[in-house]
């Protein structure tokens, strides 16, 4: 059984480690179009930062691909796909034969329409090549000021990057706020205070509508408003869309991402796709879309390589969740943030002195969406509580408060949980 | 030897299991988890000389008169597994537990937000890190089951 | 002096305990903190230190126990009156607390007045040269013997090709070990500290006693091993009940409180004690001092048929009473009423709550009231027609040969089987706040009582004994216990009156056969 997996990333090792698990002898070849070992992508703002150093950045020890007896093909782009035949065919012509076939292609980030895109000093922040880009940059040309295009995930983590680096950074957001996407305006306004302390200027409601530059270098940014702001570097961070440049051209059924079904099959048999590229069952809204996040990423790698190994495992869904630490805040942000006042039930705590804010949303007594700032002890807890449907309205009171536990919960529901059988997932 | 002796032979991981009914609160389990992952695994020590001072890797919950201790659960289908985005979260081979590699670990906290228990905490005061019970790896028994004055804590054969 | 009066009328309570931390070894985890029931220490988060409030403790080491650097010593509080044989520092106490108080001074578990030990003043023989001793790990030695009316003669058929026995035998309760746990009634003490009784005996092959407090639903699994109790307040007393157990033992009297019926304070009255006794919820639970359907003999005798016959003589019916100074003639008069046994109630017994006066003074000492009741109803010729346990402080395996031997067929522990689960004899059982889960209903407390440690501790407290009770056997060179059952042969008084020795029925220490 030959399989071939496009990608090298979170889809593609969870995959490649469930396929081991299932099937001893079968051939995996794995193709990326990096030239770096396996790395963990939200790792490379720490890298940027100098938080990480390279020699950290590799996802799983040196030995994983023989270990794991897989051929990697690194620095190779898969640029058409031969459904017939059956192959991928690579950068230089080569082509691979598959049985069955992975797409992990992940996501290729946002570009925006702007003038001046191409300028030396723009960059986007998806990879490690990005990072070693902006490194190179900051040291040839004394970078003393950036603009980070996009206030999202993406953005704030360039931007404590940046600011390590004893950088000047200005963030230019579309939206009211940063985190637009997961954060409710209480949530962002605590983070934007801490940006304002780190000496970090935001500017909502704007975007960049051209990059100037001089002798090639940029230099300076236009806003909508006509703003002008003078720069050394620009960082777009907008966002990432599904990288599906692959299947375009194919039979294989594509949305905003490519389709799968609950096995994370394509609608051509033996395709699969895992990953940021694809879209699959969003448990909590019930439809289909990219959730592009690492453990989504990973979970579904690990479906599509039991069905891929012939272990028909069904995909449960996920929804889209958020972790991460920004100036030194912890925060997380779970399901729907962000529902119309009407349809929900909001349960708050918000105290500004200490910087901490906690909001839960249930709409029909059970949790839909979940935002920690500041305090995240046992957030997984509600994650629990929003994947398994629970009706909460026996401990809707004890959700916010300090000592909620699963001692909170009706011990029957504990009962599986804390007498040591495995965690229902 | 064949491959059924090897099974036979191959000693069943262990796991702990809680029994809320006996747990009288006490928090001796904490006091012991603590020393153990300290430097100096010495009680006074740990606690008097040790700053910052350990974590321990139990958490004990109370609500009137209910109380229990609960830890990592090493599940089989973990999700802080795959959470994890910097792979410091692993299995171990020999016991099956789900370890966390302190020195791989950034403190993103994808695995607090993942684990359904709630049993990972934010080790704050130390390194920025992800800190969770690791089966008190090397020792015979777990030290909350071996200290717990009236069992409430016991390990049993993985089922 | 104004103001002086006023403050002088209300004196705190006296200090029994001093506890003593020491600071190197405190690390502050406030185990002690939480787990101290009568709020002796708490935890200052400023100085990060525990301290500790003397005037609370009651003594009962938990906290001393649990502290896992070993930093905390319990004392008695050195502060001393001034030497007075006849005034000494308790009696002070006491006075000023019912000066103060006006009320009737409580206490828990058995006499602890220096009243003479008898058992501390017998010794027990060993073979020499002839009639060797016998070693209990390499020869066969039985502990087992049964309670129950034993018949006047044996018929016996020789006609078939195997010999049979025609007279019919009385429902025999049957012991793998001589040692039974006494009566503490679920209400005294935790349901969880019942369960572990009820698992031992199911374990050891022996019977533990409801006491008044009725049977526990879940309990009722263990009835082959149960001694069900009817006693005065009637609690806890239906068809379903009385069919529990393997038999009945009505109670007439205790050690502890002669004279006087039991009381469970309203406080300990919780939903399930109110549902096992039958009682309403917080209501003070009172037995009345006598059955007031038993006011003569007669009425006894009427009482133990009744409970036969509802039992279809299939269980041993007995009687319990206290150790006073008829006893003798009271256990003839009960053998003749029809009891199958009689289990006698020493001086030492233990309880929940007994005014501490009568507690200490009311009753005589275990021994000489086994001594003498054994010997008169041998004098009468009605020893066979039932079986005598004997119980009152009871405190190790030469206790248990030394009250077989005085007569006894087997006997009661309660004091040593609380103080095997964990208790350190406070006294303060009235209160319903032991922090060992015993002698308690607050469910933050029994959930320290792990029946199945408390199981295990009193499965190796009986097996201990077990061991050491066949060893002092073989010493005698006797291999079965129904062998030393009054027989006083084996034992020597040692500094006792002739009086002493005359009501015992043993030669003093030096005579020969």
């Amino acid at each position: 059984m030959n399989y071939v997996i496009i990608g090298n990333s979170a889809g593609g090792i969870a995959a490649i480690e469930t396929i081991r698990e299932c099937d001893k002898k079968g051939k995996i070849t794995v193709i990326s179009d990096e030239p770096h070992f396996n790395y963990s992508r939200p790792l490379i703002s720490y890298l940027l930062g100098k938080k990480v150093t390279l020699e950290a950045m590799p996802y799983r020890d040196k030995g994983f691909y023989k270990d794991n007896e897989v051929k990697l093909i690194l620095n190779k782009k898969a640029t058409r796909l031969d459904l017939k035949q059956k192959v991928v065919v690579l950068t230089g012509k080569q082509m691979i034969h598959f049985d069955k076939l992975l797409i992990a292609t992940g996501g290729t980030p946002i570009i925006p329409e702007i003038k001046g895109f191409d300028l030396d000093g723009v960059f986007t922040f998806i990879k490690m090549t990005d990072v070693e880009g902006i490194e190179k940059y900051i040291k040839a040309n004394k970078v003393k000021k950036a603009v980070v295009i996009g206030g999202g995930l993406i953005g704030l983590k360039a931007t404590e990057a940046l600011i390590e680096l004893k950088i000047k950074v200005t963030i230019v957001e579309l939206a009211d706020r940063i985190l637009s996407a997961t954060f409710d305006k209480k949530a962002s306004s605590i983070i934007e205070t801490a940006l304002e302390k780190i000496s970090c200027k935001l500017i909502a409601n704007n975007t960049v509508m051209e990059i100037k530059g001089k002798n090639k270098k940029v230099k300076e940014v236009i806003l909508k408003d006509k703003k002008k702001i003078p720069v050394d570097l620009v960082i777009v961070a907008i966002g990432v869309r599904p990288n599906i440049e692959l299947v375009k051209n194919t039979p294989i059924r594509i949305n905003k991402g490519i389709i799968v079904d609950g096995f994370m099959q394509t609608n051509v048999k033996d395709i699969h796709a895992a990953g940021d590229c694809c879209e699959a069952k969003d448990a909590l809204l019930n439809i289909s879309r990219p959730i592009a996040i690492w453990p989504v990423a990973a979970r579904q790698g690990k479906i599509a390589g039991y069905n891929m190994a012939g272990v028909k495992e069904e995909y449960q869904g996920s929804f889209a969740m958020n972790s991460v630490e920004l100036c030194g805040i912890p925060t997380i942000s779970v399901g729907q943030t962000e529902l119309d006042e009407k349809d929900c039930q909001i349960l708050e705590h918000f105290d500004q002195n200490k910087s901490i804010y906690k909001k839960v949303i249930l709409k029909g007594n059970r949790i839909v969406g979940a935002i920690f700032v500041g305090d995240i002890e046992r957030a997984g807890i509600y994650t629990g509580l929003i994947k398994d449907k629970v009706d909460v309205t026996a401990f809707k009171e004890h959700l916010l408060k300090e000592d909620f536990g699963l001692i909170s919960l009706p011990k029957e529901y504990r009962k599986h949980l804390v007498s040591g059988e495995v965690a229902v997932i | 030897m064949n491959k059924n002796q090897k099974l036979a032979n191959k000693k069943k991981p262990k796991r702990i299991v809680i029994r809320e009914e006996y747990c009288m609160g006490c928090r001796l389990c904490e006091v012991h988890c603590l020393v153990r992952h300290s430097k100096t695994k010495n009680i006074i020590k740990a606690y008097k000389g040790e700053y910052p001072r350990p974590i321990p890797r139990i958490i004990v919950e109370e609500k009137g008169y209910v109380s229990f201790a609960l830890q990592c659960r090493h599940c089989e289908d973990a999700p802080c597994l795959e959470a994890c985005i910097t792979g410091a979260m692993y299995r171990d081979k020999k016991t099956d537990a789900v370890l966390c590699n302190e020195k791989k670990c950034v403190g993103c906290w994808m695995c607090i937000m993942t684990c359904p228990f709630g049993v990972i905490l934010r080790n704050v005061e130390g390194e920025k890190v992800a800190s969770k019970c690791d089966l008190c790896m090397g020792e015979e028994i777990p030290v909350c089951v071996k200290y717990c004055p009236n069992e409430a804590i016991i390990c049993e054969e993985k089922k | 002096m104004e103001g002086l009066g006023s403050k002088m009328s209300k004196r705190p309570t006296p200090t029994e305990f001093i506890i003593e931390r020491d600071d190197e070894k405190c690390i502050a985890c406030q185990a002690c903190v939480r787990m101290c029931s009568n709020d002796v220490h708490s935890y200052d988060p400023e100085s990060d230190t525990v301290s500790s409030d003397n005037t609370k403790c009651v003594g009962c080491h938990f906290c001393e126990t649990i502290c896992p650097t070993g930093a905390i010593t319990i004392k008695r509080n050195p502060s001393e009156f001034k030497l007075n044989a006849n005034w000494n520092a308790e009696v002070i106490k006491n006075i000023t607390k019912q000066a103060e108080t006006g009320g009737v001074l409580l206490t828990g578990m058995g006499c602890d007045k220096p009243f003479p030990i008898y058992w501390d003043h017998i010794v027990l023989n060993a073979s020499q040269v002839t009639n060797p001793s016998i070693d209990p790990l390499r020869e066969p030695m039985e502990l087992r013997t049964y309670i129950g009316r034993k018949p006047d003669k044996l018929a016996l058929d020789y006609s078939g090709k195997e010999t049979k026995l025609k007279t019919t035998l009385d429902p025999q309760l049957k012991l793998e070990t001589p040692i039974l746990f006494s009566a503490m009634s679920y209400g005294s003490i935790s349901l969880n500290a019942c369960k572990s009784l009820a698992r031992a005996a199911v374990e050891m092959g022996t019977f533990y006693n409801t006491g008044e407090g009725g049977l526990h639903k879940d309990l009722y699994k263990y009835g082959a091993n149960t001694i069900i109790q009817v006693a005065s307040g009637r609690f806890g007393v239906h068809k379903e009940y009385l069919e529990a157990g393997a038999a009945i033992e009505i109670k007439i009297g205790q050690g502890a409180k002669p004279g006087i019926g039991g009381h469970l304070p309203g406080e300990k009255v919780s939903e399930e004690i109110s549902q096992t006794r039958m009682i309403p919820l917080g209501t003070d639970a009172l037995s009345p001092a006598p059955h007031h359907d038993i006011y003569s003999i007669e009425d006894l005798r009427q009482l133990i048929f009744a409970l036969k016959e509802v039992t279809r003589y299939r269980k041993p019916v007995g009687v319990k009473i206290s150790a006073v100074h008829n006893v003798a003639p009271i256990a003839s008069g009960i053998v003749r009423a029809g009891a199958d046994f009689v289990a006698i109630d020493g001086l030492r017994g233990g309880t929940g709550a007994a005014p501490t006066v009568i507690r200490d003074s009311v009753g005589i000492p275990i021994e000489l009231a086994i001594a003498v009741a054994d010997h008169r109803l041998r004098e009468e010729g009605i020893r066979n027609q039932a079986s005598l346990i004997a119980g009152g402080g009871i405190r190790s395996s030469s206790d248990v040969i030394k009250t077989i031997a005085l007569g006894a067929d087997a006997v009661y522990i309660g004091t040593a089987a609380l103080v095997a689960m964990g208790c350190n004899l406070c006294q303060k059982c009235y209160t319903g706040k032991c922090n060992w889960g015993i002698a308690t209903q607050d469910p933050y407390l029994t959930k320290r009582l792990n029946p199945e440690i408390g199981a295990r501790r009193l499965v190796n407290l009986l097996r201990a004994w077990s061991m050491e009770i066949k060893e002092m056997l073989g010493g005698m060179g006797i291999n079965a216990i129904e062998s030393l059952r009054g027989n006083r042969e084996q034992l020597r008084g040692v500094g006792l009156s002739d009086t002493d020795l005359k009501l015992l029925g043993i030669k003093p220490a030096g005579e020969a056969w």
